[in-house]
């Protein structure tokens, strides 16, 4: 049935190829089709989970409560301080407000909030209707900001104006807004970096700081994960800004370096590899030569030490085949890498919003007969799994029951991962993940009454 | 946490929410619609909607939910979405191949004003296959809103008399309960010996044994075939009158099928309720087995009152759930001195009633005072519970936080749960049902009773 269902998309033919079989340019970075059950979101989902994490901000839903519903506190971020931004506030728009517009109630939602919570910082989202229905966001903001001397950010992440990545594109507008220092400051450099792109889910931004700690190296601000309005506000000293998850942060990058000179490059700490190459790279890109040796005495100590126990789960897990469908490009860039690191190849890799620069690089990375494809429905992402014989799905939490159904492992690299997967401890926890799912005995129990063996591909 | 939560209550000016307690209409009605055998519900809206509803769900049943999307871009934004919905409509026919279409609006295509009907009058569809839709607006009622306007889609578009003699079966509307619960009401129907339509009927769809395949439409759900036969009943069993009311009625409006409109049956008394109008109305006996079952939880109630006695609970959630915990944690002797519900909860002087009049009378009768609200929210929950603390705290999984801030025993029931898995397999109905919330209370109220207890005071027996 999935096959069928899958080779009757015609129209996603493009959007797929096999490594080593064809040789046409994937398409990606479209919007999808209608009426397809696709696994995307939208411009306030991106928006949202790239500012959630501001701990100490009032984050208001300007729409009818489903917007806001869904998103409380969904992304596992972390706090070290505020918990603030783990309240879930709406305007909850009626009726008649989509009459006779909800620029009074906005106003009169922001004037409660800021009392009763005495925030310094106020997100506004626009949800679609607000869109439709032409409430001045920036207007009733901008006065609700003079009331209270306090920073009140529209985000303009109506959901039918594109995809996810519009989303964070609306994100690092508002976050530019936040950051820009009033004319009359006065902004002195100093030698710290900023770290874009870790939303500290189970604390994996601290992982981070503690490895950049060690080296000498100073961390201004992390966008955004257990980050505040005070700090938030000194993104500009930064002399470096360093890139983990470049879909959402790689145009907030391009903008500092245009606006405050902050050079920026990318990096990444899934998997012992990419983590070591990562270190030094910052350690190089600073320049300085204690910092360098540091780097380098951090990564032996760190690899020594985990070392063996990834080579015992190498052991186990040798010749398992993964399937990979993530959210942005990068990540499953890494995750190739890092599931080398265990033995395991990947037959199947896609994102929801890769763009066309990294799926080439995934392409170079993935052995021959290796399916690659863009913005995946379920029907696809069924068919090459089983095809190609996976053993082990990394998604999101709508992939989740689809691989268990179909007898497949899963491991949540998204919002709902249970463990910090970052630097050399994440690598530990995610050989951990993969063998605890990959080898679990509950595989046994899937054979049928009466049958010799399962259903299940695990041997 | 939450403890940036003020104690002192003020009048909120804005109408705003703070931590709702409710969702939006089409979620409801996308549930609803995964009750239908072999059909694809479909979100006429922008991407996110769909992929949250979806979320959604799939994090409270853990089992894959399958829905498509208009995919609604700043162009159909401006031009309507006509084009995107019939164009979905072939690709949805065309890929998916279900036998049933279910569309739902969202607030967008509400507000650029999409006709959905004439849309779908002029879309070309297969032969044999069929296309429902409900407006779901956002902005109106809530998630059970949205589940009880595409229960009536499937009654507007789909039920069909054949004859002007009914037929002796049964309508029963189970309203926005868990699969677990359809399962558990149906069992209670055939033990009676009665032929009935459940609709819709998520159970064998969100509750899908694992077999190793994935199937796009699992076994579950209503057939078309029973949903045009729906206007040959000789009764509809709407349970839960937020959820149901509406769709039995229209069947009644349209097709002369009388209504009942019962509480969601949990509890002891709601059950009876349910068991004597089907006696009632298809001159049956309670069959032995009932009468077993019912006596054990008799049993149970009494071995265990003492447990329970003037213990206060604050309640919350979908308000045809709430009304059913609230009359059973009273037949209990327990005091709910705070009940609420994020939806809506009708008026005193509409012919529906109202939310806040029901539980107000329930509570009248056993002489308790409490905080009653429809279209409240968890934040004027956690102030009242600030100012009178609670011995149980029940709800979905939204109450930890207060649980958590207040240091309250909590117990999840409702919609959503994430944080938990099994409760969707497992009733909360009938009374098999009633003795496991019996088994859940006293779980939460005895394992805190036993944490706190200093060492003189801790008991073996209790």
């Amino acid at each position: 049935m999935a096959g069928e269902l899958a080779e009757s998309i015609t129209e996603r033919d493009e959007f797929i190829v096999t490594k080593g079989k064809n040789k046409k340019q994937l398409k990606c970075d479209t919007d999808s089709s209608a009426g397809c059950v696709s696994q995307r979101a939208c411009v306030y989902c991106g928006a949202r989970v790239v500012l959630n994490p501001i701990t100490d901000a009032i984050h208001l839903v300007h729409g009818p409560i489903g917007c806001a519903t869904y998103t409380w506190d969904i992304r596992g971020s972390l706090s070290s301080g505020a918990e603030l931004y783990r309240n879930s506030f709406s305007t909850d728009l009626k009726e008649q407000d989509i009459i006779f517009g909800g620029a009074k109630k906005l106003a009169a939602a922001i004037d409660g909030l800021v009392e009763k919570y005495q925030a310094k910082l106020v997100f506004v989202y626009s949800t679609c209707i607000v869109g439709v229905i032409g409430d001045d966001l920036e207007a009733i903001c901008s006065a609700a900001s003079r009331r209270h001397n306090i920073e009140v950010i529209p985000v303009e992440s109506s959901g039918f104006i594109g995809n996810k990545s519009a989303g964070y594109r609306a994100a690092g507008d508002a976050l530019l807004r936040l950051i820009k220092p009033s004319e009359s400051a006065v902004f002195k450099k100093n030698n710290s970096i900023n770290y874009l792109g870790d939303f500290n889910l189970a604390g994996e931004a601290w992982i981070i700081h503690n490895y950049l700690q060690q080296m000498g190296v100073e961390l201004n601000v992390t966008f955004t994960g257990d980050s505040h309005y005070t700090a938030l506000k000194s993104a500009p000293k930064a002399k470096l800004n360093i890139i983990q998850c470049a879909g959402s942060m790689l145009y907030l990058a391009g903008k500092m370096e245009e606006l405050y000179q902050i050079p920026y490059i990318q990096i990444s700490f899934l998997g012992i590899e990419d983590t070591a190459a990562s270190l030094r790279n910052i350690a190089a890109a600073l320049g300085e030569e204690s910092m360098i040796l540091k780097a380098e005495e951090l990564i032996a100590k760190e690899t020594a030490r985990v070392e063996d126990i990834i080579k015992g789960y190498r052991t186990k897990l040798e010749g398992k085949k993964a399937a990979i469908f993530v959210g942005g490009g990068f990540k499953a860039i890494s995750l190739i890498k890092q599931f080398r690191e265990i033995g395991i190849d990947v037959v199947m890799i896609g994102t929801q919003t890769g763009r066309k620069e990294e799926y080439e690089i995934m392409n170079e990375l993935v052995d021959d007969g290796t399916v690659i494809l863009d913005d995946a429905n379920p029907a696809e992402l069924e068919k090459f799994m089983m095809e190609k014989g996976a053993n082990l799905l990394v998604g999101g939490v709508k992939e989740r029951p689809l691989a268990y159904k179909l007898g497949i492992a899963f491991i949540d690299h998204n919002h709902d991962r249970k463990h910090p997967l970052s630097g050399f401890e994440g690598a530990v926890n995610f050989a951990e993940e993969v063998y605890s799912t990959v080898c679990s005995p509950v595989w046994k129990s899937l054979t049928a009454l009466g049958m010799e063996s399962g259903v299940t591909n695990h041997g | 946490m939450l403890d940036c939560t003020p104690k002192d209550i003020t009048e909120r000016k804005s109408g705003g929410i703070i931590n709702p307690a409710k969702t939006c209409q089409p979620i409801g009605a996308m549930y609803a619609a995964l009750g239908i055998h072999k059909c694809l519900p479909h979100s006429h809206g922008s991407q996110g909607c769909c992929s949250y509803h979806r979320m959604h769900l799939t994090r409270h049943f853990r089992d894959p939910v399958m829905a498509s999307t208009s995919c609604f871009t700043e162009g159909s934004s401006v031009f309507g979405g006509g084009a995107n919905l019939k164009a979905s409509i072939q690709n949805v026919f065309h890929i998916y191949k279900p036998d049933v279409m279910a569309i739902h609006t969202t607030c967008l295509t509400e507000t650029i004003g999409d006709d959905v009907s004439s849309i779908i009058k002029t879309a070309e569809v297969a032969e044999g296959k069929l296309v429902i839709h409900a407006n779901t607006p956002s902005y109106v009622g809530s998630h059970i809103t949205g589940f009880s306007n595409m229960t009536k889609a499937m009654v507007s578009y789909l039920a069909e008399s054949t004859s002007p003699e009914k037929k002796e079966q049964a309508n029963i509307i189970p309203g926005f309960v868990n699969p677990g619960d359809m399962r558990e009401i149906k069992r209670l129907v055939e033990s009676m010996g009665i032929e009935y339509i459940m609709f819709p009927d998520t159970s064998g769809v969100v509750d899908s044994p694992m077999t190793g395949e994935f199937e796009m439409y699992p076994e579950g759900g209503t057939t078309v075939e029973q949903l045009k036969d729906t206007a040959n009943s000789q009764i509809t069993l709407a349970l839960g009158r937020f959820a149901s009311s509406d769709p039995a009625e229209l069947l009644n409006k349209e097709y002369k099928v009388p209504v009942a409109t019962l509480k969601t049956p949990i509890g002891i008394k709601a059950t009876d309720a349910l068991l004597m109008t089907l006696r009632n109305s298809f001159a049956r006996e309670i069959p032995k087995e009932l009468e077993i079952e019912r006596g054990q939880l008799v049993d149970i109630m009494t071995d265990t009152h003492f447990h329970f006695h003037g213990k206060t609970v604050a309640i919350f959630g979908d308000p045809d759930i709430v009304t059913g915990l609230t009359e059973f944690v009273l037949s209990l002797g327990m005091k709910p001195i705070h009940v609420l519900t994020g939806t809506p909860g009708g008026s005193s002087n509409s012919a529906a009633g109202s939310f806040e009049d029901d539980i107000n009378d329930m509570l009248k009768g056993a002489g308790v005072e409490a905080n009653v609200k429809s279209a409240g929210d968890l934040f004027t929950l956690h102030q009242w519970i600030k100012n009178q603390p609670v011995d149980l705290l029940i709800g979905n999984t939204y109450g930890k936080y207060i649980a958590r801030a207040e240091d309250v025993p909590f117990m999840r029931v409702g919609f959503p749960i994430l944080d938990r898995s099994v409760h969707s397999y497992l009733p909360i109905v009938g009374y098999h049902g009633a003795m496991r919330l019996i088994e859940m209370i006293s779980n939460a109220l005895l394992d805190r009773a036993d944490r706190d207890a200093k060492d003189e005071d801790f008991e073996l027996v209790m």
